[in-house]
């Protein structure tokens, strides 16, 4: 199977704390990786170096075998990357279809955008994803008015919209209610059938509804362990850092 | 269901588009055709000058109220458009003469930079895109550099010192402090200040107020617009969406400083003089006011908040030229304080629907989620009803 993302021994550090520290990771094309860890982990880093956000200080990713090494975050986006930020972000003065239809333009370049109209193609996306989401009965109310939830998934829609290739998701359940939760567990499901996914969770039960392939667990910027959830939930070192003592 | 809900919209903005045609003709015709015969030459002189200035105002709200980039230094490209004009204008003279304020400091020979505004084709094509350019290159170097908020505005207002000591500094080429004067020369043999050549800029700036107006309704109505408000909104969502924002800011910029150049040009004509001074600091900043009175990311605001401030300076400094600049103060004061979105912000959120409220009609949607109102409520009872 070929490997969408490989990560060789990346360090970030940030005068001279290392927020990553000679981190390995590969995951396959197709993979739903669930990745977590414990606040300050790195996680969020992680994401910050695979979107071009921040440069790795050593080391290198490879994003379907090319180094995206500055590569301005425009440029690896539209090379099939899409993210989700840990707090939701969406744009709260357009309306939830606006939202969606600005990302599922086709061509981002500024005269297409002026000059261009939604074609069929990407109008039918966004009726498509809006139903995804759940939210086509809100698509003409502006963003703002939406709860944290629907923000959620809207922000998620746009990441699909983009039809990017991997979909990096921070905390999409953070601050959820049950409810919400499971729905957002369930469309991650959904959309694992048709791209590689890796969603960072803090929440245990979160992690256990759509963790069906491997789990990656990082501590202190590096890998501490790798496998199955049950494996992982497990083993020792997680127990250590987790509730911060060893278990006899 | 939304499909249903798509074809309402379109109506709805089909008539509303209807209404703002009608209410934008009326205007012209009172504005172009009516005023001009019943109001005295040297008043018309003075409206023609703030719908000038209504023009700039809807450049800032381009960059301002819809891109979030808030610029101190339009100074600069209202005055390379003024300037622009003004020498043309000052060209309008025999054969083999140079204009007279040459003389002064013992220049014999036209400077480089006037051979071209000889021709009123490329003046006018060149108190457009000069600007534009000047604004384009600014932008550019700072918006590459991720350069924004405050430090945006502070570089901006650093450009407008740096050309306004430099045109200052300029007695050689441009006249220096004294600037250039415009009434007494001619343009198609007629007196630049004559009532016929005034009420003609007049009328050409009423035009073109519209003209912009509509450009800039164009700029912000598609998806162009939207990603506007979504880079003011938040910039680094944009970028992970795959959009690379420099080029839509520098583009955006770039027309506003264009707009501007127009403004600039208009503006002097019915001025009768352009000098340095309209790039002092305070001028730029009171752009800025115009379009926070009436209201950010609105452009009729823009429009709006001119002619009000303006016509409030004029009356109040004609009947109580003392009180005006505490006036201008409190003014500004009691927009950023009771009314943060402006006069149209305000009556679109609240005027609107006390008013229909006040006159019995129903009020339009404005508290979600209130159950009645819920989308989602709405949906199940219509499946209910149609069971
Ligand atoms: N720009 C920065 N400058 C300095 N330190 C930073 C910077 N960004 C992150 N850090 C530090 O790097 C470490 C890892 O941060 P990161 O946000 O990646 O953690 P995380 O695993 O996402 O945590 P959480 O679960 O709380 O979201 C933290 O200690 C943080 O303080
Ligand atoms: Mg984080």
């Amino acid at each position: 199977m070929s490997k969408i993302l490989e990560i060789e021994d990346l360090t970030v550090s940030f005068d001279g704390f290392k927020a990553l520290n000679n981190l390995n990771f590969s995951m396959n094309a197709g993979e739903l990786r669930v990745i977590i860890g414990p606040n300050g982990a790195g996680k969020t880093t992680f994401l910050d170096v695979i979107t071009g956000k921040v440069q790795p200080t050593k080391g290198r990713v490879l994003f379907k075998g090319r180094n995206i090494k500055k590569i301005p975050e425009f440029k690896i986006a539209r090379m099939g990357i899409g993210r989700k930020f840990q707090t939701p972000r969406v744009y709260l003065n357009l309306t939830v279809r606006d939202n969606l239809d600005l990302v599922s333009n086709q061509n981002k370049n500024v005269l297409s955008t002026l000059f261009g109209r939604a074609n069929n193609n990407e109008t039918r996306t966004v009726g498509g994803l809006l139903e995804t989401i759940g939210l086509d009965t809100k698509a003409n109310l502006s963003a703002s008015l939406l709860s944290h939830g629907e923000k959620q998934r809207l922000e998620i829609g746009m990441l699909v919209a983009q039809s990017p290739d991997l979909l990096l998701v921070d905390e999409p359940a953070a601050g959820l209610t049950d409810e919400e939760t499971e729905n957002v567990g369930a469309l991650l499901l959904s959309l694992a059938q048709s791209h590689s996914i890796i969603a960072i969770e803090h929440d245990m039960e979160f992690v256990r509804q759509i963790a069906n392939d491997k789990v990656t667990v990082l501590h202190q910027g590096a890998l501490l362990c790798e496998g199955k959830m049950d494996e992982v939930q497990n083993d020792p070192r997680v127990i250590e850092v987790y509730l911060g003592e060893t278990p006899d | 269901m939304s499909n249903k809900t798509g074809v309402q919209i379109k109506k709805k903005k089909q008539r509303n588009k209807i209404i703002e045609l009608g209410i934008i003709t009326t205007l012209v015709i009172i504005m172009a055709i009516i005023l001009p015969s019943i109001i005295p030459a040297f008043r018309l002189r003075l409206i023609g000058r703030f719908l000038s200035l209504a023009i700039v105002a809807l450049g800032i709200d381009l960059i301002w109220g819809y891109t979030g980039l808030l610029s101190l230094g339009h100074g600069i490209f209202f005055a390379l458009g003024g300037y622009a004009l003004a020498m043309h204008l000052n060209l309008q003279i025999p054969e083999g003469q140079i204009p007279d304020f040459f003389n002064l400091y013992g220049v014999k020979e036209l400077p480089w930079v006037w051979q071209p505004f000889y021709s009123l084709p490329i003046t006018i094509l060149a108190l457009v895109i000069v600007p534009g350019i000047a604004a384009g290159l600014i932008g550019y170097l700072v918006f590459r550099n991720r350069i924004k908020g405050v430090y945006f505005s502070i570089l901006t207002q650093a450009a407008l010192l740096v050309f306004y000591n430099f045109f200052n500094g300029q007695q050689k080429i441009i006249n220096g402090t004294n600037g250039l004067k415009t009434d007494s020369s001619r343009i198609f043999d007629l007196v630049v200040s004559s009532a016929g050549v005034q009420r003609t800029f007049y009328i050409i700036t009423v035009i073109s107020l519209v003209l912009i107006y509509l450009l800039c309704r164009w700029l912000t109505s598609g998806r162009f617009g939207r990603l506007l408000i979504a880079i003011r909104d938040d910039e680094t969502r944009v970028r992970f969406s795959g959009y690379d924002p420099t080029g839509y800011k520098v583009l955006v910029f770039a027309i506003s400083g264009a707009i501007a150049g127009i403004a600039g040009a208009l503006y002097t004509v019915q001025t009768g003089i352009i000098t340095p001074s309209i790039m002092e600091v305070a001028f730029s900043i009171e752009m800025v006011i115009w379009v926070a009175v009436g209201g950010r990311g609105t452009l009729i605001g823009a429009i709006l908040g001119t002619m009000l401030v303006r016509l409030g300076q004029t009356f109040l400094s004609e009947s109580f030229p003392e009180i005006w600049l505490f006036f201008q103060g409190a003014l500004f004061l009691i927009v950023v304080t009771v009314l943060p979105d402006g006069i149209v912000g305000w009556w679109t959120s609240y005027g609107w629907d006390k008013l229909r409220s006040l006159l019995g009609l129903k009020p339009s949607l404005i508290t979600y989620p209130s159950l009645v109102e819920d989308p989602d409520v709405q949906q199940e009872r219509k499946e209910m009803s149609e069971q």
